[in-house]
């Protein structure tokens, strides 16, 4: 069974074409690794999936169409978001973040859920997002996509710019999280992809070159050849 | 002394003007990316409704017919800025050249269909006769009205902080003004709070147009004109999508342009544009502006 399904996915931005045609299954209850060079489109991917950028194919959410609907609508429909870079409100506090993307009636289990992952947080909730440091801004990021009922959650390179200690608690956190949640992964951390994707896939020049098991990773030669970086043995 | 607080308090008086006028504008723009040239018509729209009440009201204007006109005034303002924004802006997000097109269409068409109904002359605004008292302040006599318009900015201020710091929508805004694609991705619907910022931005402007009109002496469809354009200097000095920095530019340059003209005729425009031109080169986000991303 498959929570998402992407086929035959062309995007082009500002008259360059960045998804030449992208097919890919996700799995249900599995995290899927989204590999690739820089710039091959994994980044363009999932913000197309989230309706960021216009495109054709098709784009399904447990059988249903999700390609042309208002991200609000998508994120409605379940799909969780954790973008490159944070993306937290900065003027507001962690509190403010945290409530603005809590969607349900009662949220209090949803809270006491975040709070259990990250109690930095609750002691933090009073304090400008702006002024966190990047690790703690992640779990900002990271604690507001738990906050509603996913049916899949796209997280976009979690450790990119963090310190090797927090790139651990970071890794720690998405492990706990991806054994209730559908995820969707795009990582540059190969240590950290191994420890948690059951499911792989490699992008080249806008479209998936590999679809398969995570058991290729630690194979040098494959690593260096499909992703340009060594590391198949960590 | 005297003459210090008279200039001082009638500048903090014209201030209020200017930031009924930009408060709409700086949150319009801020959250929605729109240089809203039409603003003007929605403080000519407001004046003209809130002419329309008070000469209706009675042939003496009371304090509560005033205020009456004035709120009346701002609805209407705030229901044609959401007509706008409804029927034409919504098709041109992100299309920032034609909502200026737009927008500054609407302005020249509000203003058209004005002047050919009513004329381009001053009409006077019908005003409560306290207006035309004054009041003893240290010494100097404050015409009354300018009271009136202190008490409607710091109220409006005071609506505003309320606004944007203790109601979900007030959240929604403040986000929206940091990162309106994000707030789309927690499952909202931004444009909800484009339409609510763009009725606040009109009312505001439309009580602004009622009290534009008793200081202006009437009510007239070219009333809007420097006001907007004193408007946007307004936002630009206090940042963009902030309304305190709004508040706080608009009784600077309230304050400066009377000192100034009092000591040369004329030069208060001056200094303002001098003012303008230095905090672009030193703070160009504005005093209380974020730097974006």
């Amino acid at each position: 069974m498959n929570a998402l399904s992407v086929k035959d996915l062309q995007v082009k931005i500002n008259e360059s074409h960045i998804l030449h045609g992208v097919t890919f299954e996700v799995p249900t209850n599995k995290v899927t690794a989204l590999l690739g060079r820089n710039g091959v489109g994994k980044s363009t991917t999932l913000r197309t999936i989230m309706g960021f950028y216009e495109g054709t194919g098709s784009i399904e959410l447990n059988g249903k169409q999700i390609l042309g609907m208002q991200t609000h609508k998508i994120v409605q429909s379940g799909v969780a978001f954790v973008p490159e870079d944070r993306e937290v409100f900065a003027t507001l506090t962690v509190k403010e973040n945290l409530s603005l993307a809590a969607r349900g009636k009662n949220n209090d289990e949803a809270y006491k859920v975040v709070y259990d992952l990250f109690p930095e947080l609750d002691t933090r909730a009073a304090q400008q997002a702006g002024s966190l440091s990047g690790g703690q801004q992640q779990m900002v990021a990271i604690a507001r996509s738990l906050l509603n009922k996913n049916e899949i959650l796209l997280v976009d390179e979690p450790t990119k710019g963090l310190a090797p200690k927090l790139v651990t608690e970071v890794a720690d956190v998405l492990a706990k999280v991806s054994q209730s949640t559908t995820m969707l992964l795009v990582e540059q951390n190969l240590a950290l992809v191994k420890r948690v994707a059951q499911h792989v896939i490699v992008m080249d020049q806008g479209r998936v070159v590999y679809q398969g098991g995570p058991e290729n990773l630690h194979d040098e030669s494959w690593v260096h050849q499909m992703l340009g970086v060594s590391g198949g043995h960590k | 002394m005297d003459t210090f607080i008279l200039i001082g308090i009638t500048g903090i008086g014209l201030g209020a003007l200017y930031f009924l006028v930009a408060s709409g504008l700086s949150l319009i723009y801020g959250l929605m990316g729109v240089l809203n040239f039409a603003h003007g018509s929605f403080l000519t729209v407001g004046a003209f409704v809130g002419y329309w009440i008070a000469t209706k009201l009675g042939p003496e204007t009371s304090m509560v017919d005033f205020v009456i006109a004035m709120i009346v005034g701002g609805l209407a303002a705030g229901l044609f800025a959401l007509l706008i924004e409804q029927h034409l802006n919504t098709r041109l997000y992100d299309r920032h050249i034609d909502q200026a097109l737009v927008t500054v269409g609407v302005s020249l068409v509000v203003g058209a269909v004005l002047a050919g109904w009513f004329g381009n002359d001053l009409i006077m605004f019908p005003t409560p006769m306290w207006f035309l008292t004054a009041i003893n302040v240290g010494g100097a006599m404050i015409p009354a009205d300018r009271v009136v318009y202190i008490a409607t900015a710091v109220l409006l201020l005071i609506g505003n902080w309320i606004l944007l710091k203790y109601t979900r929508i007030g959240l929604i805004i403040r986000a929206g003004v940091e990162n309106r694609n994000m707030v789309n991705a927690l499952g909202i619907n931004v444009r909800r709070a484009f339409s609510t910022v763009f009725f606040l931005g009109g009312f505001a402007a439309g009580v602004g147009g009622v009290l534009v009109s008793v200081y202006s002496n009437g009510v007239s469809p070219l009333i809007a004109g420097s006001y907007l354009i004193y408007g946007f200097i307004v936002v630009v000095i206090g940042g963009m999508g902030s309304v305190p920095g709004s508040f706080l530019a608009a009784m600077m340059i309230g304050v400066i342009r009377q000192f100034a003209n009092y000591y040369v005729t004329g030069l208060g425009d001056f200094v303002v544009v001098i003012l303008l031109a230095g905090v672009l080169l030193i703070r160009p986000q504005g005093l209380l502006g974020k730097v974006r991303a």
